[in-house]
């Protein structure tokens, strides 16, 4: 498996070079992308350029970085000076960032070798990736599925091994999601862990950047890296509860997991099996399962639409033709160009979530929904603080099902709105949640777990996850794409 | 029937820190376009902002300086609307918890106009017009500002040009802003309404956008005022309106209806984090305010029996009361250091500009060195005037142009050979005091004066001279 510890390992040992890593990468892409769109921009060149370094210093006996050299991907929100970087949606066609995000600023400096920017749904306003202009990424374990969304092209790339790991950005469960619908790992960090400064904003009060990759060890060396404090993003705390990459293998005897029962209701039975079996690998490591009621969750979708959209709204009113990005052709005067470029500019989600967000917060309105959401949002917070009185870790599905059809999401808007529903409260407390692959359906599509833990606690869940996947490795597969380490 | 004027502002007041609000760039007014800008200033999709806290602290000085409450607690929120200046599309601002809570303006007239609050918030950029298209200007995008927003309390032209000059001036004092109206650092937006005289119930209001001087303050308001005694008058009703005043045509028009207000969707900006403000930060902004004029003034009145109108003209810009109070440092008589600056120095500083700026060419070092002269009995107050005139042109000092032998009175027979002189060179002065003309002395003394270059004691000159003539 192309993991970042065994490519780290294969650079130090001169097994191959940087180089040749890279090109193997990229030809992969060549090959696989028609089909998987995973990746929107491939920035072959720029690769290849800093691979030539990385391989200068191992040839010179410098020592290199754990991340130097491996081959990875962005999710294309976040800013890349001089990088296209569009949020696959027409609006930002031939936007080239002047700056970088601080994510990426702090991996490119690490020499990270990034090979493109990856497909998602449009300004990551979606559960399937394919609201983006490009069409959606599709599912490297069948292509006739979606890879999930918004950051369905990284874990399209990570699960295809056409990247080693990828950063994606989960608002309301777009980490996890994709990341169990593709089989691999996804993790959304505690609100503030990750600095947010050039992450193309939804909505900034759920936005958090996180890392997709092959294994739990690979999420957990990624977080570390990226999770500092950052002076630009008054929301940014750093990594508080300290780094996790030490505390991976330690004993998790006597830890209690918790399952709430409403995680479980409406859920699929495969997947809902998978979760129970799961939770028998924990108790069989030792640690105690605890089951209790978080009856506040059935606010949580609510909750999550209302805010989401009323601070996208605001946040998308940039968009306006003047200082970047897409402008329409022909137009009389400054209204109607505005007008015209946004219309023409936004796809039919963007458009619905701006709507229904300008309709929240309209005068009239506003403490009907936005200021009853907020309070409904402590209810939350304060509910899953009472939960981790009675555990360590919350233990649930990732999605209710597995990866649907493509074109599905299309048909059922609404049921595609409810594979939200596991992974919004996590981004409504301002949690850590990490989705870890636990089983197959009879088709072989990829089944995820989830693991939720305390604010600033990633350590825990990522221990937790790590010992299950030392449990249970055949859950962690490989598929036919992509580069075979 | 009379009626009664009803009037609140909203004030705009740019802050004079050295950067942004929610950036590093420059706040420096001009500058070529977009050359005061970064990512954030212009709104670059993922930027965020950063609360400077510079901002914060000046705010609080204008609050205290106002006897406003310092929230313990503020938040930033957004205020939604599209214009091509605003680069995000929202403005930030504070509706939901603002820094300052009250205070209050006391005018002349001893009424006090009440604050209801005051918040911080960004500037926007400027659009220009030129050869037919539209350009946008970032750099006034992001520039702090102060929105001081009064209750309805103003009564009166008179009180409200008062309550912008007064605003003006202690803004000044605290160092907080220029305050220049023209260049934009201050604006008034006007809330206007009319009742009839002795009613409680508020009129139906208009709101004037963008004063940008005080007369055309007073003169809008006058207009709206005649206009909306007339409405009612007539059995018409005034409509609620955001109105601009036309300076050219003197008159007031449309801008948009009540229908047609915005609506600014506010919400807690989530890129922000609450702003605490401790009462120890408070305290310590506190003492570095300085004497703020309604205190110097009444201390000028009442310590130093200044009278009101030149205490007054004293306290009214900064410069002018920090040189009065250092140039007063140990002299006997206040008086004539005010009288002093308010006299000779006043007709040097002609413009209201030049006064604020207060570039005189005498330290106060030096005119408390000349009175000290006065206060001494070295030299008389005349010869001190007439000093000082030389000094003001010439940028010397006090000793350049007085010499030691000039000091100390002029002794007895001195003073009487000079009464004598002048008696004897001016027969038809004599001649005409003899008759009668009182004031014929006058001419004779002030020959004595012109003599004894000022040294003389007028009161003794004309003793002596009286004593000789007759």
């Amino acid at each position: 498996m192309g993991t970042i510890s065994k490519i780290h390992e294969m650079l130090v040992s001169k097994q191959c070079s940087c180089t040749e890593l890279t090109k193997s990468y990229l030809d992969e892409i060549e090959k696989s992308n028609g089909e998987l769109n995973a990746y929107v921009n491939i920035t072959g060149e720029e690769a290849l350029k800093t691979a030539e370094q990385v391989d200068k210093k191992i040839s010179g006996g410098e020592e290199i970085g754990m991340l130097e050299g491996v081959p990875m991907t962005l999710k294309d929100n976040i800013s890349t000076k001089g990088i296209e970087t569009t949020c696959c949606s027409k609006i930002l066609t031939g936007y080239k960032p002047i700056y970088n995000a601080t994510v990426w600023d702090e991996l490119a400096n690490q020499n990270a070798v990034m090979l493109g920017k990856t497909n998602m749904d449009e300004f990551a306003m979606g559960s399937s990736c394919e609201t983006s202009y490009f069409g959606g990424a599709t599912n490297p374990f069948n292509t006739k599925h979606v890879s999930g969304g918004s950051s369905g092209g990284v874990a399209s790339a990570v699960g295809a091994n056409i990247a080693a790991y990828g950063l994606g950005s989960d608002t309301g469960g777009s980490i996890r999601q994709p990341a169990s619908f593709c089989g691999i790992v996804g993790l959304k960090p505690t609100y503030g862990a990750v600095s947010r400064y050039g992450l193309i904003a939804y909505a900034s009060s759920l936005d958090q950047i996180g890392p997709i990759t092959k294994s739990v060890e690979d999420a957990s060396i990624v977080f570390d890296a990226i999770s500092k404090f950052d002076d630009r993003d008054s929301t940014s705390q750093g990594n508080l509860g300290g780094e996790t990459y030490s505390k991976l293998n330690n004993d998790i005897k006597g830890m209690k997991i918790g399952i709430a029962h409403e995680y479980l209701d409406g859920v699929r039975d495969d997947v809902k099996e998978s979760i129970l079996k799961a939770a028998e690998v924990y108790k069989s490591l030792g640690a105690e399962i605890v089951y209790f009621d978080l009856p506040e969750l059935k606010f949580a979708l609510p909750v999550y639409y209302i805010i989401a959209c009323a601070e996208a709204s605001s946040n998308l009113g940039r968009y306006d033709g003047i200082r970047f990005g897409y402008k329409t052709e022909h137009y009389n005067g400054t209204h109607d160009m505005v007008c015209r470029t946004r219309s023409e500019g936004f796809g039919d989600e963007v458009k619905k979530r701006i709507l229904l967000g300008t309709y929240v917060l309209s005068a009239g309105y506003y403490d009907a929904y936005y200021k009853k959401a907020q309070n409904l949002r402590g209810t939350i917070v304060k509910a899953f603080d009472n939960a981790f009185e009675k555990c360590d870790v919350i233990l649930a599905p990732t999605v209710p099902m597995t990866a649907f059809e493509m074109g599905h999401a299309v048909s059922d808007p609404i049921e595609t709105y409810l594979t939200d529903i596991c992974t919004v409260p996590v981004n409504i407390a301002g949690l850590p949640g990490v989705s870890v692959p636990c089983g197959f359906n009879a088709n072989g599509m990829p089944i995820g777990m989830q693991l939720i833990g305390k604010r600033f606690d990633e350590s825990t869940i990522l221990n937790a996850a790590y010992k299950y996947q030392q449990a249970a490795p055949e859950n962690f597969k490989d598929t036919k794409w992509g580069v075979k380490l | 029937m009379s009626y009664e004027l009803v009037a609140g502002f909203e004030t705009h007041i740019e802050l004079a820190t050295k950067t942004k609000i929610f950036c590093g760039c420059t706040t420096q007014f001009g500058g070529e376009p977009n050359t005061h800008c970064c990512p954030v200033c212009i709104g670059l999709p993922g930027t965020l902002p950063k609360l400077n806290r510079e901002v914060v602290n000046f705010a609080i000085r204008a609050g205290l300086a106002v006897h406003g409450e310092i929230a313990e607690v503020a938040k930033m929120d957004r205020k939604n609307y599209c214009y091509p200046d605003l680069s995000k599309a929202y403005q930030i601002s504070q509706l939901y918890a603002p820094l300052i809570i009250g205070g209050y303006v006391e005018l002349s007239n001893g009424r006090k106009i009440r604050l209801h609050h005051i918040h911080i918030e960004e500037d926007a950029g400027k659009l220009i017009h030129q050869h037919g298209d539209t350009y946008v200007d970032y750099n006034r995008g992001g520039v702090p500002l102060i929105e001081i927003v009064s209750e309805p309390d103003i009564r009166s032209i008179d009180e409200a040009k008062e309550y912008v000059e007064k605003l003006q001036q202690v803004m000044r004092y605290i160092g907080i802003s220029d305050c220049k109206m023209q260049e934009g650092s201050m604006r008034c937006d006007v809330n206007i309404s009319v009742r009839p005289q002795g009613s409680e119930k508020l009129g139906t209001r208009t709101e004037i956008k963008n004063m940008n001087s005080i007369t055309n303050i007073a003169k809008a308001m006058e207009y709206e005022f005649e206009r909306q005694t007339d409405l009612i008058e007539s059995g018409g009703q005034v409509v609620q309106e955001t109105l601009r005043y036309d300076d050219a045509t003197g008159t007031t028009s449309s801008m948009r209806s009540k229908e047609d207000a915005h609506d600014y969707r506010y919400f807690r900006d989530p890129d922000l984090v609450t702003i605490n403000i401790s009462r120890d930060e408070v305290e310590k902004i506190k003492a570095t305010l300085p004497e703020l004029p309604a205190d110097k003034c009444k201390r000028y009145i009442e310590e130093l029996q200044i009278p009101e109108k030149d205490a007054q003209l004293l306290t009214k810009y900064r410069k002018i009361s920090e040189y009065f109070d250092e140039a007063c440092e140990g002299v006997k008589s206040p008086k004539t250091v005010s009288n002093f600056i308010i006299g000779q120095m006043f007709s040097r500083t002609e413009t209201e500009a030049d006064k604020e700026e207060f570039a005189v060419a005498t330290t106060p070092a030096q005119l408390n060195e000349l009175v000290k002269l006065i206060d001494d009995g070295k030299i008389r107050n005349n010869l001190a005037k007439s000093t000082l005139e030389k000094m003001l042109d010439s940028g010397k000092g006090t000793l350049d142009f007085i010499s030691e032998s000039d000091m100390g009175g002029l002794d007895e027979n001195a003073l009487n050979d000079l009464c004598k002189q002048a008696v004897e060179s001016n027969p038809k002065a004599v001649e005409d005091y003899k008759s009668g003309k009182e004031k014929a002395i006058k001419a004779l003394v002030g020959n004595v004066m012109k003599n004894s270059r000022g040294k003389a004691d007028a009161t003794a000159a004309e003793a002596k001279i009286k004593e000789i003539i007759n």
